[in-house]
C-alpha cells in the first residue's frame, strides 16, 4: 500500500471533527424565512386605532419595517422603547397586532406610546400566517416596491440594532437611488 | 336493544370520519364516506409529518405551542374543504420554508441529503471490492511455488536423500 494511504482515516476524522465542531457553534432556531425576496403577502384589513382598512399598497413607496406584536407578548414590551426612539429618528414602523383583543392593544399604545404609522388588528393571525410568522416580535424588512428583504426574530433593540442599521439603511440608499437618476 | 342495532348501524354507515390528533377529534363530513376516510387519513399524515416551525423537534400533531394549534387548525380546514396533500405542503413550505417537512423534497437543495448515503455505501461497497481482490492476489502468490523454488527444493531434497545414505 502506498505510504500516503495511511493516512486517509487521519484526514477523513479530522474533516469530520471540523464539521462537527462548526456544528456545534450554529443556532438551530436560525430558519431562513421562507418569504425573503418575495412581495409582501395580500392583506386587507382594519387598523387598530382608526378601523380605517389597509392593504398591501400602503406598502409601496417608502421603506418600511413591519413589526408584528402583541400585548400578550413579552419581548415586545422589552423591546418596545426602542421602536419608539427608532420611530422619532424618522423609521418609518407598521404594527401587526398579532393575535389579540383590541382594546389591551389600545391601551397599550397610549400607555407606552405609539411607534406605528399604523397597526392593522390581525385578531385571526391570517396575515402572520401568511407571512410565516411563528411568535412575536418578529420584524420584517421591506423596501419601497413592497418586497420583503430581511425577517429579524425576536425583539430588536439598542444592542442588536448596528447591523440591522446597515440593512435597513441599504434598503433606504435603494430607494433614494431609484426615485433619483 | 333496538337502540343498539340502530346505533350500530348508525355508526357502521356513517357519512364521517375522524382522525384522532393531539387527543382531539377531528370530523370529516364534507364529502362522500371514501373522500371523507381519505381525507381523515391525510389529515393524520401531515399532522405528524409537518414539523412545528417554532419548536424544532416535535410536529405539528404533538406540540402545544400557539403557532402548532394554529397551522393544525389551517391543515384541518385545507383537508377537509378537499385540498390534496402537495397543495397544502406547497401552502406551509411557502409560509414556513424546507423546514417544516420532515421528509424533505426532492430538489437540487436536497440530492445530497437522499442520495448521500447511497453514494457512500456504494463507495464503501467498491473499496471492499478492491481489497478483497488485492488480497486475494497477494495470497495466491506468495502460496505458489515458482518454477526455480521448485527446483531448488528437489535439489535439497535429493541432496538430503544421500546424506541419509552415508
Amino acid at each position: 500500500m502506498k505510504r500516503w494511504a495511511l493516512f486517509l482515516p487521519f484526514i477523513i476524522f479530522t474533516l469530520l471533527g471540523f464539521l462537527l465542531w462548526r456544528g456545534l457553534y450554529l443556532d438551530p432556531k436560525d430558519i431562513p424565512s421562507a418569504l425573503v425576496d418575495k412581495p409582501f403577502p395580500d392583506f386587507a384589513l382594519p387598523t387598530l386605532v382608526s378601523g380605517e382598512t389597509k392593504t398591501q399598497e400602503s406598502l409601496k413607496g417608502d421603506v418600511h419595517l413591519v413589526n408584528v406584536w402583541g400585548t400578550w407578548c413579552i419581548s415586545c414590551k422589552v423591546e418596545h422603547p426602542f421602536l419608539v426612539k427608532l420611530a422619532q429618528q424618522g423609521v418609518r414602523i407598521l404594527g401587526v397586532n398579532y393575535k389579540d383583543e383590541n382594546d389591551p392593544a389600545r391601551q397599550w399604545l397610549n400607555d407606552l406610546g405609539n411607534p406605528y404609522v399604523f397597526s392593522v388588528d390581525d385578531e385571526a393571525g391570517t396575515l402572520s400566517m401568511d407571512l410565516g410568522v411563528t411568535g412575536a416580535p418578529e420584524t420584517f424588512f421591506v423596501d419601497a416596491k413592497g418586497v420583503i428583504r430581511y425577517k429579524h426574530q425576536g425583539p430588536i433593540t439598542q444592542g442588536n440594532w448596528a447591523p440591522l442599521e446597515k440593512i435597513w439603511q441599504s434598503l433606504v440608499d435603494e430607494a433614494t437611488q431609484v426615485s433619483q437618476p | 336493544m333496538m337502540k343498539h342495532v340502530l346505533l350500530f348501524f348508525v355508526l357502521v354507515f356513517s357519512q364521517m370520519s375522524y382522525a384522532m390528533v393531539d387527543g382531539h377529534e377531528y370530523v370529516f363530513d364534507d364529502g362522500s364516506e371514501l373522500e371523507n376516510q381519505n381525507r381523515a387519513a391525510l389529515f393524520q399524515k401531515l399532522a405528524e409529518e409537518l414539523r412545528c416551525p417554532k419548536c424544532q423537534n416535535q410536529n405539528l400533531a404533538d406540540s402545544n405551542a400557539m403557532i402548532a394549534g394554529d397551522l393544525r387548525r389551517e391543515l384541518y380546514q385545507q383537508v377537509k374543504s378537499g385540498s390534496d396533500g402537495q397543495s397544502i405542503i406547497d401552502f406551509m413550505v411557502n409560509r414556513y420554508g424546507e423546514f417544516v417537512l420532515y421528509r424533505p423534497q426532492m430538489g437540487a437543495m436536497t440530492y445530497v441529503l437522499w442520495f448521500g448515503p447511497v453514494a457512500l455505501l456504494l463507495i464503501a461497497l467498491i473499496c471492499l471490492i478492491f481489497i478483497v481482490r488485492k488480497r486475494k492476489q497477494t495470497n495466491a502468490s506468495s502460496q505458489g511455488i515458482s518454477p526455480e523454488q521448485q527446483k531448488r527444493i528437489d535439489a535439497l531434497l535429493a541432496k538430503d536423500k544421500e546424506d541419509d545414505h552415508v
